[in-house]
């Protein structure tokens, strides 16, 4: 079958950059599965526990760039114990053992520690880029190490994570001679830098193109940074609290208006609303703008901000926006793509939002793809308009803060309204539900949701044949989570090689059993089954008839992972 | 339970500050104040509402307090046990804890004490009260044996100076416009917005600014 000598098929091979694509290449035949393996680069493992470091480093010599995720996506909402795992340390010292040529490193909700983090800075020469989402146990201190150590670090991205800040001076770690970085951010830790450090840092990075600052660097620093860098692409505010009338308020306008490549806009953790007018130079350019962290930006100022805002394709905002500033991005924002409204208040029932304001998004941005809306309230009709006006949504999660609420015209439940979601975008990629759903909508996915590949349930869902559709139906489906809903073992064993299609399934506070769970383990030794007791519910001699609080399955390459803590068992 | 010349000084135009947030009690911070505690740690009037689960399981229902908000968790739970009472599920709504605590607004402030050598910061999203927070500002800094003059209340919070120096500190805090002002005048709220960091006066130190008499402090209201 091969005509051409394989430096040619890996130089053919090296146009094809996604996973999938490679994942595919590799499969054709045993030739192209040596050469494209010889020769990637890049590797992604959705599930850490997968797949041990050391298959991986056998498979891939090449590697240099590689992407973990670590607990499962309900971690997120404080549904798994901290110290459940997710652990990389024994990648990165798998990695340097083998003399691995590391050069990126993203990792998503795992634990990384100090020492971790110093292995890496010692252990890779290359290394240029660190990537940490929603993930914790380190300090600054580790900060320092890779500041310290990396001298081509390229980038730096903390987001969203949980670092204990020891105030010590890991930005000014950086050496002098460090003039490759490309994108700092910043943004999550909570204490101090040191200000002139990082004016200097940013006047000897003429490659910086991302910037996100934290909440410490105050208004005449941003000024002066943005006087030092006005080829930023992407600029994360960190406090925006001053006096309009003062001469850094007019510096600042001066400095904004040289930084004519800002697309994207974030920030503004502190902040003055009636001085926003300055950024008003920058949004007719921007692409992306993330208010979600600045809840004293609303009212008027946020209307006028975002009515500036033409060219917008990705908004994250809260939802104090209301109904009616919705309906100003809906006639402002016709590029728009992707849109998320988080709640300002989180810890009470109460949103500002309701189906009119996703209505009206609806029927002035139609290349709307992707959308997350946290709202007091919805309704079939509104659901159904949604999927007529815009029929490709790739990711479609809706959070209504009270989990069981029916249609709240009619009372009915809301299966009608996702069902014409299912039934419209028919390439639905992920979908997140919620309100008053019976098995019926379940059908309705089964049947329609072909593209499916992450779903998210809750409070859901009348008998097992609820999941006995999804399963039936839904053939590219990857990972499934279900929360509080009436499926028992006989939902669960319907199908149980399906999960090995599957990276994972999650469900807590449904109807299974030990002894069902114990059943599918048995049946499946590919599949990792986990219960995670961490209220200590349940007794090493439990009865199998005691239904299990959380479980959590993957399949799994590794066998048994050997770093899993006393509450969690392994079946 | 209500001093009488002190009860006056907190009839402000704030809605949701009550006298009873600054009256003082002989209970441990935080205790008795139940839902109260829920209420105003977020800022809004309505209830959470009821999640009906009819799953037949009472440990779907609980109580998603924040690790970090310093609430007695025990307090909460037991006023709210009731099936009529409004709870709160866990993990819902499905917001990152990262963004839950951002939203937070964690209101670090620097605490200096006069003649101490190093400084410490508190958190004053933790308190709900004046009274709460010299509370912890005597614990804070137990090695000096020192007590706060509290003004709210005009008597001293602790009786405990007999046999030391009988140092005595007032409590005083820089406001947003670079302003030293003393604690208790405006309500707690106001106060927890504008304060941008603490000092503890020494009493002797602190003339003209500390009155004797409730008068003077019910006037700055």
């Amino acid at each position: 079958m091969n005509y051409f000598p394989d430096e040619v098929l890996e130089h053919i091979f090296d146009f094809v950059t996604s996973q999938r694509d490679r994942n595919s290449v590799s499969q054709v035949c045993k030739p192209w599965y040596k050469i494209e393996s010889s020769c990637r680069q890049k590797v992604f493992v959705g599930n850490c526990y997968a797949i041990s470091p050391e298959r991986v480093i056998e498979r891939f010599p090449g590697l240099k760039s590689i992407f973990l995720k670590g607990k499962p996506h309900f971690a997120d909402f404080n549904l798994v114990p901290h110290d459940w795992g997710g652990f990389v340390y024994p990648w990165i010292e798998a990695f340097a053992r083998n003399n691995v040529g590391l050069e990126e490193l993203k990792l998503k909700r795992m634990i990384i520690s100090d020492e971790c983090l110093e292995l890496i800075s010692r252990s890779f020469p290359n290394f240029k880029s660190l990537v940490l989402v929603s993930c914790e146990g380190f300090t600054t201190d580790g900060l320092a190490a890779i500041a310290s150590n990396c001298r081509f670090l390229r980038e730096l991205d903390l987001q969203e994570n949980d670092v204990e800040d020891h105030r010590g001076h890991w930005l000014s770690c950086i050496p002098d001679t460090c003039t490759s970085l490309v994108s700092l951010n910043f943004a999550c830790l909570k204490g101090d830098v040191n200000l002139a450090a990082l004016e200097r840092l940013v006047a000897r990075s003429p490659n910086l193109r991302s910037l996100r600052l934290n909440h410490a660097v105050p208004l005449d620093i941003l000024q002066k940074i943005l006087m030092r860098a006005p080829h930023l692409v992407d600029l994360g505010v960190g406090s925006y609290v001053h006096d309009p009338d003062s001469e850094t308020y007019n510096k600042l306008v001066t400095a904004i208006r040289r930084c004519k490549s800002v697309k994207s806009l974030s920030g503004f953790l502190d902040v003055a609303p009636h001085c926003l007018s300055a950024f008003h130079l920058i949004c007719p350019r921007l692409t992306s703008l993330n208010l979600s962290y600045a809840p004293g930006i609303h009212g008027t100022e946020l209307v006028k901000l975002i009515r500036h805002c033409r060219k917008l394709q990705r908004l994250w905002i809260l939802d104090c926006i209301g109904d009616e500033g919705l309906e100003v991005v809906a006639s402002t924002c016709k590029d728009l793509q992707e849109i998320r409204v988080f709640p300002s208040d989180p810890f009470v029932g109460n949103a500002a939002v309701t189906e009119v304001g996703l209505v009206a998004l609806s029927r002035g941005c139609p290349k709307l793809q992707s959308i997350l809306y946290f709202c007091q309230q919805m309704t079939n009709a509104a659901l159904i308009t949604v999927a007529k006006n815009c029929p490709n949504f790739t990711r479609f999660r809706l959070c209504i803060l009270d989990p069981t609420k029916p249609d709240a015209v009619t009372n009915q439940p809301l299966d009608e309204g996702f069902g014409a979601i299912v039934h419209s975008c028919k390439g639905l990629r992920r979908l997140s539900m919620s309100g008053q759903l019976t098995d019926q909508v379940f059908l309705y996915i089964g049947m329609y949701a072909e593209q499916l590949e992450m779903l998210s349930i809750a409070f859901a869902g009348d008998t097992d044949k609820g999941m006995q559709y999804l399963l039936n139906g839904c053939k590219k489906l990857r990972k499934l989570e279900i929360r509080d809903c009436p499926f028992g073992n006989a939902a669960l064993l319907m199908d149980v090689g399906k999960y090995e299609t599957m990276r994972s399934l999650w469900m807590s506070s449904c109807e299974i059993t030990l002894g069902g769970c114990k059943s599918l383990a048995k049946k499946m030794p590919r599949l990792n089954v986990e219960i995670i007791n961490d209220n200590d519910q349940m007794e090493v001699s439990a009865d199998d008839r005691q239904k299990v609080e959380k479980m959590y399955l993957y399949r799994t390459l590794a066998g048994q992972r050997k770093d899993a803590p006393e509450f969690v068992w392994t079946l | 339970m209500s001093p009488e010349n002190g009860s006056n000084l907190l009839e402000s135009d704030a809605a949701n500050v009550s006298f009873k947030e600054t009256e003082l009690t002989l209970g441990m911070p935080g205790e008795s104040r139940g839902l109260t505690l829920v209420e105003k740690a977020s800022g809004k009037r309505g209830f959470l509402e009821t999640v009906d689960l009819n799953l037949g399981r009472s440990s779907n229902v609980d109580y998603d307090r924040n690790k970090d908000s310093g609430e007695s968790e025990t307090d909460v739970s037991s006023v709210a046990k009731p099936p009529a009472a409004k709870s709160q599920v866990v993990g819902w709504p499905p917001v990152r804890a990262y963004r839950k605590n951002a939203m937070k607004s964690c209101k670090y402030v620097k605490v200096a004490v006069d003649g101490a050598p190093y400084l410490r910061k508190v958190d004053l999203e933790m308190y709900n009260s004046y009274q709460q927070l010299l509370n912890a500002l005597e614990d804070l800094f137990s090695c000096f044996s020192f007590t706060i003059r509290n003004y709210l209340t005009e008597r001293k919070i602790t009786d405990q100076e007999v046999n030391n120096s009988g140092v005595e500190y007032v409590p005083t805090y820089e406001d947003r416009d670079g302003d030293w002002m003393m604690l208790g005048d405006v309500p707690w709220k106001m106060f927890v917005e504008s304060c941008k960091r603490l000092r503890l006066m020494k009493s002797s130190e602190a003339t003209g600014l500390a009155p004797r008499t409730a008068s003077k402090c019910s006037s700055s209201s």
